[in-house]
């Protein structure tokens, strides 16, 4: 079992990365393990974030949140809903789906770009994400951005460190441009739509001026039956109002045999909402689990042409851009279906979790193109000179060039 | 007269001008490449109109593949290059050396692709931002990023600089709204990063892209997100005593829940200048008003507009001015639209861009004044109060010998201040050459050398931009061929 490195400040995180770096021996990073994806880490030591943990600074009237990176991400909830405020990219608990324990650190949700169904219209993680300090490979330590909503000064760092799966830098601190947390909740209910006419529903919805929050589609809803989800969030009257609208606006475009309905309880909205941003429906089943990124009206076609080739079953999110699959097979022969159909079309397709042990040879990230896998090398190698941190976690390729 | 020191002309690269001219005609024809002294005149400076250095030659490509073609030539040759877009930047970031070539997109500027279905148009990097709205207005959508240039501005120059604008806090900057680009690398190969879907699959380069001044490659092609137009959007004028007032009404409306579009702040001296200029029936007796805008249905805008009001209520407002009409909204907004032009009859100015906690402001607008004082110039301030990002208007005489000096001085100070106040030096202008030695006050020499680092991967020669964003003494060895390895 790897040893466990937990500093209690960033300088000691800095300490411990640097005596690495002379030695050049490998770093596992984490937060709090909650979403263990990307290619098998080979280091003898785990780094944890766990001990750098507390709110910096909360300022509800500036929508200004800054919090040490091992923060619990249920800690910052429960200080943001006391003062009617949220994270409003929405972030996914995945541990049900990827089968892991233990609680989600806000530094893990920066490092993994966790973003839930309010995407579409609120922005992804990096979209919220306005100021951060990390430890690079040589152990120094950098900030960028800083607390304001509005920053062009230098290069926007930020961006770059959301999403690098600690390839970059150990996230010490991260933070945020908050949102008011919406006030009511309305989603329109579909049955029985195919993926075509869902997605296209969907895309007509986000369409609308009625500012939809959340557009899903689910081959499978809980009796069975596909399920398509349109959300609207906000001041009360103004839900009503603009759930009502989408419903009169779909209502004669869809197939007669297609049942509609406007869900309005706050609870049973929640549980709706949250199946889909953590893809509840696939936790429990056996199968591969793939997270396709394509333009949202290609999302069926890229379905229908893997389930030609390949047992599966999909959720859409995002309109039809972000397609969870299930499929019966993680393997390289599964890869090649599933990123050529994608390839096709443009996006790309990340293998979010392996059906069974041994499945290893697989990138879990989409191969890039060699330019920008290139460039990819060339900026970690700056960040981490002796390639230390999470050595070869997002692509094995660029470690062997 | 200037206290910006820009590099030395390479004297080697201005005696090979006419072979450098003959190989440009060459690749992209003679009426691409302007190269008459008399014509580059006319790309000397751009609107930090103070420094002014016309360019060796200026190339104006129809293509992405000119394009190659010119970067290949100047790669070759060790050429300095300046992107240029519209050439309306306010920090001198399209400011050219006399060793440089200038490249500019304006020639290509069509719309190629605009997908309803998917919210997404795809454009040439030259058209102006307020066309991209008008190409996709029979759509019913909209572009929100609208810096105030937005007539004239390019979207190549929104990406280099990561322009904002009024409606930020809810619609976010061009980082917040750029979904791909087609970018040509210093040595001529074209890169595709983006694109219609939403999230990268690796490292998230576009991120880092957008907002680098031009320093990383030439981008021609930019994919857009597009927003449906919302139904209607209406503002309400209030009017305080003391900008504290103002200030704590602005944050209590934040945390109330209501998310207004723009919440644009005046104070006393700008409030006046308007005024007098534009008459738009502003109250000249108050310390700072407030303009705050909200959208969706007439019912959902009557909502939100109760809401505020009765915020407002507890703040003790000697104005509040609810638009009925659209003729009242367009009165509202006519002053606040006009506060570049009011300034401009008054005297000359600088315009200002650091964005500072919007929990600090009453004591920023207090000690800006004091400044104001001490330097004998005076400041108004109109700013976007949601997001902090401030923009004050120092006044000054050009013609007066030292003014000028004077003004950048009390600038500078203004952005220290908002640096150690919690905020930044710049929001949404960019850092070009005019804050560029002001970068230490906000990153210490590690977040400098990473970013330099960045630079070193996308451009190891140092060849785009150069003497721009970054202190000259930090980048002086990168800049004399103490070059890194690069991808």
């Amino acid at each position: 079992m790897a040893s466990l490195l937990k500093p209690d400040s960033e300088s000691a995180a800095s300490e411990i990365v640097r005596e690495h770096f002379r030695k050049c021996k490998p770093l596992r990073i984490a937060g709090g393990g909650t979403r263990p994806v990307g290619n098998s880490v080979d280091a003898a030591q785990t780094l944890s974030t766990g001990g750098l943990s507390g709110i910096t600074l909360y300022e509800p009237g500036a929508l200004t949140l800054v919090a040490e990176a091992g923060t619990l991400l249920e800690t910052i909830g429960d200080a943001l809903a006391a003062e009617g405020q949220h994270l409003p990219f929405e972030p996914a608990d995945y541990r049900a789906l990827l089968g892991t324990r233990g609680n989600s650190t806000i530094g893990g949700v920066v490092a993994a770009g966790v973003s839930g169904p309010r995407r579409i219209q609120a922005g992804s993680t990096r979209d919220s994400l306005i100021g951060v300090r990390f430890v690079s490979g040589e152990g120094e330590i950098i900030k960028n951005g800083g607390r304001v909503m509005k920053n062009v000064t230098g290069y926007d760092l930020v961006k770059l460190m959301c999403g690098s799966h600690g390839t970059l830098g150990i996230l010490t601190e991260v933070s945020f441009k908050l949102l008011p947390r919406p006030q009511a909740t309305g989603t329109v209910m579909v049955t029985g739509l195919d993926d075509r006419a869902a997605v296209t529903a969907l895309l007509k919805a986000l369409g609308s001026p009625f500012d939809v929050t959340g557009a899903a589609h689910l081959q499978k809803g809980e009796d069975g039956k596909p399920l398509t989800l349109i959300r609207c969030e906000g001041l009360p009257e103004s839900v009503g109002y603009r759930s009502g609208r989408l419903k009169d606006m779909l209502a004669p475009l869809l197939p007669a045999s297609a049942e509609l309905a406007i869900e309005s309880d706050p609870a049973r909205n929640a549980g709706i909402w949250k199946q889909v941003r953590d893809v509840e429906p696939f936790a429990a089943r056996k199968g591969g689990v793939w997270r396709l990124s394509v333009k949202p009206s290609d999302g069926p076609d890229v379905v229908s042409e893997i389930a030609g080739k390949l047992g599966c079953e999909a959720l859409y999110d995002w309109g039809g851009g972000l397609v969870w699959l299930l499929a019966d097979a993680a393997d390289g022969e599964a890869a090649a279906v599933i990123r050529g159909a994608v390839d096709a079309c443009g996006g790309h397709a990340t293998l979010f979790r392996h059906n069974t042990p041994g499945n290893g040879s697989v990138e879990t990230f989409h191969p890039e193109q060699p330019r920008i896998a290139a460039i990819s090398q060339n900026l970690r190698r700056q960040f981490d000179p002796a390639g230390i941190l999470n050595p070869g976690l997002m692509s094995r390729v660029s470690e062997q060039a | 007269m200037s206290l910006v020191e820009m590099p030395k002309a390479d004297g080697a690269i201005l005696s090979r001008k006419p072979e450098i001219v003959a190989a440009l005609q060459s690749a992209i024809g003679k009426d691409g490449v302007i190269h008459d002294p008399e014509e580059t005149l006319a790309y000397e400076c751009d609107a930090l109109t103070a420094y002014r250095c016309p360019p060796l030659a200026v190339c104006l490509p129809r293509s992405t593949h000119e394009v190659s073609a010119i970067l290949r030539i100047c790669s070759e040759m060790g050429l300095p290059v300046i992107p240029r877009g519209a050439g309306t930047s306010l920090a001198g970031g399209a400011l050219p050396t006399a060793d440089s070539i200038v490249i500019g997109v304006a020639r290509m500027n069509q719309v190629l692709e605009a997908d309803y279905d998917n919210r997404f148009v795809r454009v040439q990097a030259g058209i102006t931002n307020l066309s991209v709205s008008g190409n996709v207005a029979e759509g019913g959508f909209f572009y929100a990023p609208d810096p105030s240039s937005q007539l004239a501005c390019a979207i190549s120059g929104n990406i280099a600089m990561n322009s904002g604008g009024a409606h930020c806090l809810k619609y976010g900057v061009t980082t917040n709204n750029l979904l791909g680009v087609t970018m040509v690398m210093m040595d001529g190969e074209v890169v595709e990063i983006g694109g219609a879907h939403l999230d990268p699959s690796g490292l998230d380069l576009l991120g880092i892209i957008c907002g680098s001044e031009g320093q990383f490659g030439m981008v021609t092609e930019a994919v857009l997100k597009i927003l449906p137009k919302p139904e209607g959007a209406r503002p309400i004028l209030l009017g305080f005593d003391a900008n504290e007032v103002a200030g704590a009404c602005v944050a209590d409306i934040i945390k109330s829940g209501v998310l207004p579009v723009a919440m644009e702040f005046m104070d006393n001296p700008a409030i006046i200048a308007c005024e007098n200029f534009a008459h738009a029936g502003y109250p000249t007796d108050v310390e700072a008003l407030l303009i705050v805008e909200v959208e969706g249905s007439e019912a959902e805008i009557a909502e939100q507009l109760e809401k505020i009001k009765a915020i407002a209520a507890r703040h003790n407002p000697q104005v509040m001015r609810e638009s009925n009409s659209a003729v009242q909204s367009d009165l509202i907004w006519k002053g606040r639209k006009a506060a570049f032009g009011a300034m401009g009859q008054i005297a000359d100015y600088m315009c200002m861009d650091g964005t500072i906690p919007t929990s600090r402001l009453p004591e920023v607008l207090r000690r800006m004044q004091e400044m104001s004082a001490d330097y004998g110039l005076g400041v108004a301030n109109v700013f976007h109060a949601g997001d902090g990002n401030l923009h004050p208007l120092i006044l000054f005489d050009a013609n007066k010998p030292g003014d000028l000096e004077k003004c950048e001085a009390f600038g500078a100070d203004i952005l220290k201040l908002c640096v150690e106040v919690g905020g930044c030096l710049t929001g949404e202008h960019g850092v070009g050459i005019e804050k560029r030695d002001l970068m230490v006050h906000q990153y210490n020499e590690a977040d400098l050398e990473i970013q330099m680092r960045v630079k070193d991967v996308f451009d190891p020669k140092w060849l785009l931009n150069p003497a721009k964003v970054f202190p000259m003494q930090a980048s002086h060895s990168r800049r004399h061929g103490n070059r890194r390895e690069a991808a």
